[in-house]
């Protein structure tokens, strides 16, 4: 593998397709600074109005859980049931719960 | 780590049950290395695809016969740029670099569609590659939206998002050519007899010959074969080539039945030479890349010792 990388670093890519929603993974660009990785998110994923948001963010600095470690991490909330709403039992003929 | 106590047979195993029941693999999931390389090969295949794609419809915006069509060509070759950018980047998930990638392009020890090495002549050649090696490329990549690894199923969807209007964009223009003057549907019919076969070749060797095809189904990279994506391509195609009044260049076409054709085999020596690197066009193409790969350094030079903000 190249060590070599002379096209900047990787950046990684997300979208807000309409104001008030989420943003969404789309991919990621190659820049050499901020200015320059927006304007390639923008030209490479945004070329039919799919966005009116977005986020570039280098992806050195994302942390994620690795998939070895999704067993044990995500652990905690397994056996927490009564933070669902279907948890609970409710009286016959309640209305707006 | 436990991952250390679990044997390659179990990560194999656990591998295998995530694809049987239809979950992708993500880049920082275990994989065999064998998935890994198929995925660097194709993967690396595809977004090159995309970028020397570039080339023989570049050989006509200058000489685009009205404003509509040269803004539309712009913008259709400036999607198979992004595509290639898609491509490049769900590849790199994979742990090789872009420039490595490019480096194994420009050795030669990465290939690129072989369609692209055949000259763009005419203004309908912009028609017949729209229509024939988008709509090829389409029905490839309809079926690789349903492909086993993560990244790649993503850019397929977005690609697939873009690339109908780069068909239909395509057999506009052979309509309105079949709808002019008698040159004008001369012109079409003869970019139709030097691309339908091309075309056709674009779907790669006979199952039968195609040695990587197994595991690939198996692992759902590939999730239907190479003849049942070219066959249902020709099904759809013969179709749309009557309708405007062309005619496809194999005297031994049958209509089976309502949407199914039957055609001649495909000249595989002459696949095979164009593979290998003797197609009319393969040395100028990478040499074009090369040039101006080159000619660029100076600029990626300047931007990395510009002042990070």
């Amino acid at each position: 593998m190249s060590n070599t990388d002379t096209q900047g670093e990787l950046w990684e890519v997300f979208i807000q397709s309409k104001p008030g929603q989420s943003f969404k993974h789309a991919g990621a660009i190659h820049a050499f600074d901020r200015e320059m990785a927006i304007e390639n998110a923008r030209d490479t994923y945004t070329r039919r109005g799919e966005g009116s948001g977005l986020w570039v963010v280098r992806s050195k600095d994302i942390v994620s859980v690795t998939p070895n470690e999704e067993g044990y991490f995500f652990d905690p909330s397994n056996d927490k049931v009564y933070r669902h709403p279907t948890f609970y039992e409710m009286p016959e003929g309640v209305k707006h719960m | 780590m436990k991952t250390s106590l679990i044997s390659q047979e179990e990560l194999l195993l656990e591998f295998e049950n995530k694809i049987n029941a239809e979950q992708k693999i993500e880049p920082l999931d275990w994989m065999p290395d064998e998935y890994r390389n198929h995925l660097i090969r194709q993967m690396s295949q595809h977004a090159h695809s995309e970028v020397i794609g570039m080339q023989p419809e570049g050989n006509w915006i200058t000489r685009a016969p009205s404003l509509r069509s040269k803004k539309i060509l712009l913008a259709k070759i400036q999607d198979e740029g992004g595509h290639g950018l898609y491509l490049y980047s769900a590849a790199e998930t994979l742990g090789v670099s872009r420039d490595q990638y490019i480096q194994w392009l420009h050795e030669g020890k990465a290939k690129y569609a072989s369609v692209f090495n055949y000259p763009a002549l005419t203004w309908a050649d912009m028609g017949a590659i729209g229509w024939l090696v988008d709509g090829a490329a389409i029905t490839n990549q309809v079926s690789l939206q349903r492909t086993s690894y993560g990244p790649y199923s993503r850019a397929m969807v977005r690609i697939c998002k873009e690339e109908s209007f780069h068909q239909r964009q395509g057999y506009e223009i052979m309509w309105k050519m079949m709808e002019g003057t008698k040159d004008q549907q001369e012109m079409a019919q003869d970019a139709l007899n030097r691309w339908w076969w091309p075309a056709l070749m674009m779907f790669g060797p006979h199952d039968s010959d195609s040695p990587r095809t197994s595991n690939a189904m198996k692992w759902k990279i590939k999730r239907e074969t190479n003849d049942h994506l070219r066959q249902k391509f020709i099904n759809k195609t013969i179709p749309q080539a009557e309708l405007i009044g062309l005619k496809i260049p194999d005297s031994n076409v049958v209509k089976l039945s309502d949407e199914n054709y039957q055609t001649s085999d495909i000249n595989w020596d002459e696949f095979w030479k164009v593979v290998n690197g003797n197609g009319p066009c393969n040395e100028q193409r990478l040499a074009h890349h090369i040039k101006y790969h080159n000619e660029g350094a100076w600029v990626r030079e300047s931007a990395s010792i510009s002042n990070p903000k």
